[in-house]
C-alpha cells in the first residue's frame, strides 16, 4: 500500500467525541424525525417493523430501541447481555483480537453498546432481524460491539443498516462484530452502509463457522463516505461449512473505500466464494480478497470486477493461498470500463448511449443473488437508480 | 426503403467494402451470398452503424433519411433491426427486461412473444448467459418481435441451429418479414400488406432459410463488391454446383 493510501486511512481518534451522547429510548420507531427516516429506509430499516422479527437501534452512545417479538431469537443490548450471561466468556473478544489495531483497542477500552443476537437451537426465524447503528450528532465517535450466535440447526437473517442524521457532517464509527455459527446453523447477514460524505468507518468483523454451517455475507455501499475500511475474516472450521460473500460498492468522488474480505478454509469439504462488484465514479476503491485453503478437499473462488466509469481508481488485490496439496482455489479479476460491445448491442435495440450504459451498470450492480426481502430490494434498486443519475 | 450508393468501408485501416451499390424496396426480401471474409457481415454492421466500421465514401439512405453517419440507436428507432450472430452476455440484465426495452414503451405481452419462440424459461435468465446457438437465435428473434423493425438484418439464421430449431426460426423470421399473412374479416390481404411494410436483408451460406421465407432477389458479395444478381434459388444452385469461381470472372 502506498504512503498516500496509508495517510488517507489513518484517522486521529481524538478528533471525535466519545462521551456524553446517551439518548432517550424511542418506544415507537415511527416517532423518528422525518428527515432521518429516509436515511434509515435506505439502510434497510423497516420503521413499521411489520416484516421483521425484531429491531435493535443504537444512536450515538447508547441503545435507543430494542424489541423482539419472535420466539426462538433473543435480541439484547450488548451491555445487558454481558450482565445477563456473566460477560459471555465464550464469545466476548474471543474471535477478534482486542489489540488488532488502535480502532479495535478503542472499542475494547470504551464500549458504548451494540447488539447481541442469539437464536435457540433449531429455531428457524423467517423474518429478518433488523439493526441500525445511527449517528445523530456532529463529531461523534461511536464504539459498538456486536455478537451474533446462531445455535445448532437454526436459521436467521440479519439486516444491519448504518446511517447518520441528515445534519451530521463528520463522524467516526468503530464496530466490532463477532459472529458464531454453530453446527448446521445458517446466517444471512446483510449490511447496508448509508453514511455521509465526511464520515469515517472502521468495522472489524470475524465469523467462525462450524460443521455444516452456512454464512451468506452481503455488503452494500452505494452512498458517499469519507473512508471505509472493512476486511471481515471468516473461518470455516467445521467439515462442510460454506460461506459466500457478496459486496456491491460505489465510490463517488471523495470516497475512499478499502473493502475486501478473507476466508480461511480449515476443514475438509468447505467452500468459500467472495464476489465483489465495484464501480467508481471518481473515488478510490481498494478491493483485497484472500482465500486460504488449509485442508482438502476444499474449494474457493474469488471474483472481483470493477468498472471505472470516468475517473477514479480501482485496485483489485485477489490473493489465493493453498497450504496443502489438493486445494482448488481460483480467481477472476477485471478492472475496466463498460464494454463497448454491450453498449452497441443495446443501442441496436434503440437505447441511446446513456440509457445503454445505465442499463448495463444496473445489471452489474444486481443484488438478486443476495436473497433480500422485496421491499428492501426495491429500496436498493431505487438507490442505485438515484446513484445512476449522478454517474453519467 | 434502403439505398446504398458506392459504399466504401474500412475496418482498422483496411478497406473491406469497395463500392457497394444496393437497393431494397418495401416488402422486398434480399439475400446476400458470398464466401467467408467477403464483406457480408461488414455490410450489415455498417448499415447498423457500429463503431469499428468506418465509411470512407458513399451513402446509406433509409426511408429517405441519410443515415450514413447516424448513431446506431437512431437507425434502430427509424426501424432497422438486426439479429446478432454472437451477441454479448450482459450480466444482471434479464432477457425479459431487455425484451421490454426493445419495445420502447409500446405495449407488448412478453410472455406470449416468448412462447412463440419457446423462450419462456429464459426470460428470467441473464441475456445470452450460456445460451446455445439455437437459443441465441430465438432470443434475438424475441427481441426483434418486440422491436418490430421495418428492415430486418439477419446474419446467418441457420448457423449453429439444429433442424427442429431451424423450422421455428424460419417461421418466426417469415412472420417478422410480414410474410404468410392470413386473410381476416377485418382487413383485406391488400390492406394487411400495406399495414406491414417490412423488408429484409439476409445473409445465408446454406440457403436453408429459403425453405421458409419468400426471397425476391439475391446477390453475391465477393471481395467487397456485389455481383451476379439473380433469383436467390438460382444463385444457390449455381454456388452448390460451381462454387464462387464464376463470381470472380463476372467481377473482372
Amino acid at each position: 500500500m502506498s504512503d498516500i493510501e496509508k495517510t488517507k486511512e489513518d484517522i486521529n481518534i481524538d478528533d471525535f467525541l466519545f462521551d456524553g451522547d446517551e439518548v432517550q429510548e424511542i418506544e415507537d420507531l415511527r416517532e423518528i424525525d422525518e428527515r432521518d427516516k429516509k436515511n434509515l429506509l435506505m439502510a434497510g430499516i423497516d420503521l413499521e417493523e411489520k416484516e421483521r422479527s425484531g429491531t435493535f437501534l443504537h444512536i450515538n452512545h447508547s441503545k435507543a430501541h430494542c424489541k423482539t417479538c419472535t420466539p426462538g431469537v433473543e435480541v439484547l443490548d450488548i451491555k445487558e447481555a454481558l450482565d445477563k450471561y456473566d460477560s459471555l466468556p465464550e464469545y466476548y473478544w474471543q474471535a477478534v483480537d482486542p489489540k488488532k489495531d488502535k480502532y479495535t483497542q478503542a472499542v475494547f477500552e470504551k464500549l458504548h453498546g451494540g447488539y447481541f443476537i442469539k437464536t435457540e437451537k433449531g429455531a428457524k426465524i423467517d423474518k429478518p432481524i433488523q439493526s441500525c447503528l445511527f449517528i445523530k450528532k456532529d463529531k461523534v465517535g461511536q464504539n459498538v460491539h456486536n455478537i451474533i450466535i446462531v445455535e445448532e440447526d437454526s436459521e436467521l437473517h440479519i439486516i444491519t443498516g448504518c446511517s447518520v442524521a441528515h445534519d451530521v457532517k463528520a463522524a467516526l464509527h468503530l464496530g466490532i462484530s463477532e459472529i458464531y455459527i454453530k453446527k448446521g446453523g445458517k446466517l444471512t447477514f446483510t449490511m447496508i452502509h448509508n453514511w455521509g460524505p465526511e464520515v469515517h468507518v472502521r468495522p472489524r468483523s470475524v465469523c467462525i463457522v462450524e460443521e455444516g454451517g452456512v454464512f451468506l455475507n452481503n455488503y452494500i455501499l452505494l452512498k458517499p463516505v469519507k473512508s471505509a475500511q472493512l476486511y471481515p475474516t471468516i473461518y470455516l472450521n467445521g467439515t462442510g461449512a460454506v460461506s459466500t460473500s457478496n459486496s456491491i460498492l460505489v465510490a463517488p468522488p471523495g470516497s475512499y473505500l478499502n473493502v475486501g474480505g478473507r476466508m480461511i478454509l480449515n476443514a475438509p469439504e468447505t467452500r468459500a466464494e467472495i464476489i465483489s462488484r465495484t464501480i467508481t465514479t471518481g473515488g478510490t476503491i481498494v478491493a483485497p480478497g484472500h482465500i486460504q485453503g488449509n485442508a482438502v478437499p476444499v474449494k474457493g473462488h474469488l471474483e472481483c470486477k470493477g468498472l471505472i466509469l470516468k475517473d477514479g481508481t480501482i485496485h483489485a488485490i485477489p490473493e489465493l493461498e493453498g497450504t496443502v496439496a489438493g486445494v482448488e482455489l481460483s480467481h477472476e479479476a477485471a478492472v475496466g470500463k463498460v464494454a463497448q460491445e454491450e453498449i452497441e448491442y443495446l443501442m441496436a435495440r434503440g437505447l441511446d448511449e446513456d440509457e445503454a450504459t445505465s442499463t448495463i451498470v444496473r445489471g452489474f450492480l444486481n443484488v438478486d443473488i443476495m436473497g433480500l426481502p422485496p421491499e428492501l430490494k426495491q429500496a436498493i434498486d431505487q438507490t442505485i437508480e438515484e446513484a445512476g443519475e449522478d454517474m453519467f | 426503403m434502403l439505398q446504398i450508393q458506392d459504399l466504401h468501408v474500412e475496418i482498422r485501416g483496411r478497406e473491406v467494402l469497395k463500392g457497394v451499390n444496393l437497393s431494397i424496396e418495401k416488402n422486398e426480401t434480399f439475400i446476400l451470398f458470398g464466401p467467408n471474409g467477403s464483406g457480408k457481415t461488414t455490410l450489415l454492421m455498417t448499415i447498423m452503424g457500429f463503431s469499428n466500421y468506418k465509411v470512407t465514401k458513399g451513402k446509406i439512405i433509409f426511408k429517405g433519411h441519410d443515415i450514413t453517419y447516424a448513431p446506431t440507436y437512431e437507425r434502430a428507432r427509424l426501424g432497422i433491426g438486426m439479429s446478432f450472430q454472437r451477441p454479448p452476455t450482459i450480466n444482471g440484465l434479464k432477457t425479459r427486461d431487455l425484451v421490454r426495452l426493445c419495445s420502447r414503451g409500446r405495449k407488448i405481452d412478453v410472455g406470449l412473444l416468448a412462447k412463440k419462440v419457446n423462450m419462456e424459461e429464459f426470460l428470467d435468465r441473464d441475456i445470452n448467459q450460456g445460451f446455445s446457438g439455437g437459443e441465441i437465435k430465438r432470443s434475438e428473434l424475441l427481441q426483434l418481435m418486440a422491436q418490430q423493425p421495418k428492415l430486418l438484418l439477419f446474419d446467418e439464421p441457420e448457423s449453429g441451429v439444429d433442424l427442429e430449431n431451424m423450422a421455428l426460426i424460419g417461421q418466426v423470421a417469415k412472420e417478422l418479414l410480414g410474410q404468410g399473412l392470413q386473410p381476416s374479416p377485418e382487413a383485406s390481404m391488400k390492406k394487411l400488406k400495406q399495414l406491414r411494410e417490412v423488408s429484409g436483408l439476409i445473409i445465408t451460406h446454406t440457403g436453408y432459410i429459403l425453405d421458409y421465407i419468400n426471397a425476391d432477389r439475391g446477390m453475391v458479395m465477393y471481395n467487397g463488391r456485389l455481383c451476379c444478381e439473380a433469383r436467390p434459388r438460382d444463385i444457390l444452385e449455381h454456388i452448390r454446383k460451381y462454387g464462387y469461381k464464376e463470381c470472380v470472372r463476372c467481377l473482372i
